[in-house]
């Protein structure tokens, strides 16, 4: 899958997640926390969409590898192949 | 395999409801089973006359604006995926804490707080901001925070015991199931959800809230059964198998979630256990006083008030049916937008459930009126200027309480034995709500989504 279609299905997570926020503004490279009103259980909220929507298991220990977007498209496109 | 579920929650009030989007959302498939006909429990909502009148919501605590980063409030809507817009808020006018030789003014502007309480209490400046600080700095939502009382930290810093009744007034009346106390926690809660925070009230008031949850379970695939109370909690070996109804039914589920406090909840397990938690003392009497007109054409603004006639505040049980020295009196036209057509005034007392209890049916409508007519003196003595007879009037008290949410003692605050992390001795039965410890309506949402994400949701739970 390209990186881009990997963008847009965490982008589409987010969006659903924090509503209330503009996410069309995110800067890929900063951490997605310190733009958008995140805390630690929305980033469940985020490993579980992942989960339900596209079957892709995040161990706790990667959790730290979803901080930003860019973070989040290299962790998660080669799981997306898969 | 239709009776066979992953959760069963037992009660659809705010925690329930809050519990049961959570497990939706996640492809869980969830039950809850409500004993009454509606849903909203100690919130709920009913009609008299052709009004249309709200159980509790005197205001929604915990006001925060659109977008207000790590909130409470806006928290629990992200989990819940309801968009702020839905829940229509209308900021309070002013409130007040009336006391027999002082009053304290206060918004969702913590500095109109501040400033009347160091106008009218100078020597306590450095105590008041030493206690701001105190409270920004405490982690209140901590689940393992031990027992401290309130009034003992707030006394170490703040000498006038005047001034310290006033604060504690709203706090402990708003949210404390302990007598004249408070866990220091429950009080840093109530802190920030009233003075930093501060008051709401959803247009359309608790119906709104309620309708906006049921939707979101249902368009989620939840399913809620009505009239379908519990009355066996089945275990084996101390591990939860379902539950039993009042018909017999059994339904089988490998973990349960239970709002309907932690009493009620011992009181119908199957296997004995040795707990034996405690039932809340607080219990309150409410009336309901409707007008032609309204606060504001009498030029009455406030939003709501707490008003004490004793020197110092009592919050306990009465020795009496209920206490006209102090009460809480709310005047839900006083927000941002009125959308009510009459005039109202809720007049909230302190009431003793026993005695309510043991009276005759002919008793109980005299006690009521005595209730109405306290009630009446009250708004005399605030307001002199109202002269106007209500044209409907309502009252309900604890024994109400009791018969439509089956809180033993008609407690509204629960026990004083709370289960923080939501465990009991039963593996995969959880309490959620008041009794796990977060209350109001704001609070019991909260309790109700973070079991549901700590027990079913969260890696490891399963
Ligand atoms: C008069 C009054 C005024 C209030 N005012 C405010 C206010 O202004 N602002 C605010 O934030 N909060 C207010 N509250 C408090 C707030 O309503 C509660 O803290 C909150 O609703 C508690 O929710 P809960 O889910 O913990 O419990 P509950 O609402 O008690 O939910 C428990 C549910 O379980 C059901 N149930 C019980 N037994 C069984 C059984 N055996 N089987 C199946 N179902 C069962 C009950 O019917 C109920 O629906 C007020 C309460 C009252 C009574």
């Amino acid at each position: 899958m390209e990186t881009t279609e990997v963008r847009q299905k965490v982008l589409d997570i987010i969006a659903d997640i924090a509503m209330d926020d503009d996410v069309t503004t995110i800067d890929d490279s900063v951490a997605l926390r310190d733009q958008l009103d995140l805390d630690s259980m929305d980033f469940l909220d985020i490993v579980m969409e992942l989960k339900k929507r596209h079957k892709i298991i995040v161990p706790e220990a990667d959790y730290p590898k979803l901080a930003s977007m860019d973070s989040c498209v290299e962790y998660l496109t080669p799981k997306f192949v898969q | 395999m239709n009776n066979v579920y992953d959760t069963i929650i037992i009660g659809a009030g705010m925690s329930g409801l809050a519990a049961g989007i959570r497990l939706a959302m996640f492809d869980k498939k969830v039950l809850i089973l409500e004993k009454h006909t509606i849903a909203g429990g100690l919130n709920s909502f009913y009609a008299r006359k052709g009004r249309k009148l709200d159980v509790g919501l005197h205001a929604m605590t915990n006001f925060a604006k659109k977008g207000e980063r790590g909130k409470p409030l806006t928290k629990l809507l992200k989990q819940l995926r309801i968009p702020y817009g839905e829940l229509a808020l209308n900021e309070q006018q002013g409130s007040k804490i009336i006391f027999p030789d002082t009053e304290l003014s206060f918004s969702n502007d913590l500095n109109v707080f501040t400033d009347d309480v160091l106008e009218k209490f100078p020597e306590e400046k450095d105590g008041f901001m030493a206690l701001l600080e105190d409270i920004r700095n405490f982690n209140e939502v901590s689940l393992d925070n031990p027992y401290e009382s309130a009034k003992e930290r707030v006394a170490r810093m703040i000498g006038d015991e005047n001034l310290r009744e006033m604060i504690f007034c709203p706090l402990l009346i708003y949210g404390s199931a302990w007598e004249d106390d408070m866990d220091f926690s429950q009080f840093v809660i109530m802190f920030k959800s009233i003075f930093l925070e501060g008051f709401s009230r959803p247009e359309g008031g608790v119906r709104r809230v309620i309708s906006l949850l049921m939707k979101k379970y249902k368009a989620l695939g939840g399913e809620v059964r009505f009239r379908s109370g519990v009355n066996e909690i089945i275990s084996e070996n101390s591990v939860i198998k379902g539950v039993k109804l009042e018909n017999g039914e059994v339904i089988t589920a490998s973990k349960v979630l239970s709002s309907i406090g932690y009493p009620e909840t011992v009181s119908n397990l199957n296997e004995k256990i040795e707990l034996d938690p405690k039932v809340g003392k607080l219990s309150f009497t409410e009336t309901i006083l409707c007008y032609n007109k309204k606060p504001k054409d009498f030029g009455v603004e406030d939003t709501i008030v707490f008003y004490n006639e004793n020197q110092k505040y009592h919050y306990r049980r009465p020795s009496t049916l209920f206490d006209e020295k102090s009460a809480v009196v709310c005047l839900p036209n006083n927000f941002e937008i009125d959308d009510y057509e009459d005039g109202m005034i809720r007049l909230t007392f302190m009431a003793n459930f026993d005695l309510w209890n043991d009276l005759s049916p002919e008793e109980y409508d005299l006690e009521k009126e005595k209730v109405l007519t306290a009630s009446k003196d009250i708004v005399r003595k605030l307001y002199p200027q109202m002269d106007e007879e209500p044209n409907f009037v309502d009252i309900f008290t604890p024994t109400t309480i009791k018969k439509f949410t089956s809180h033993h003692g008609g407690t509204v605050y629960g026990s004083t034995d709370k289960s923080r992390d939501g465990r009991t001795p039963i593996k995969g039965l959880y309490i959620i709500g008041t009794d796990q410890g977060f209350l109001g309506i704001v609070g019991a949402m909260l309790s109700g989504i973070s079991m549901a994400n700590l027990h079913c949701l969260m890696e490891g739970s399963n």
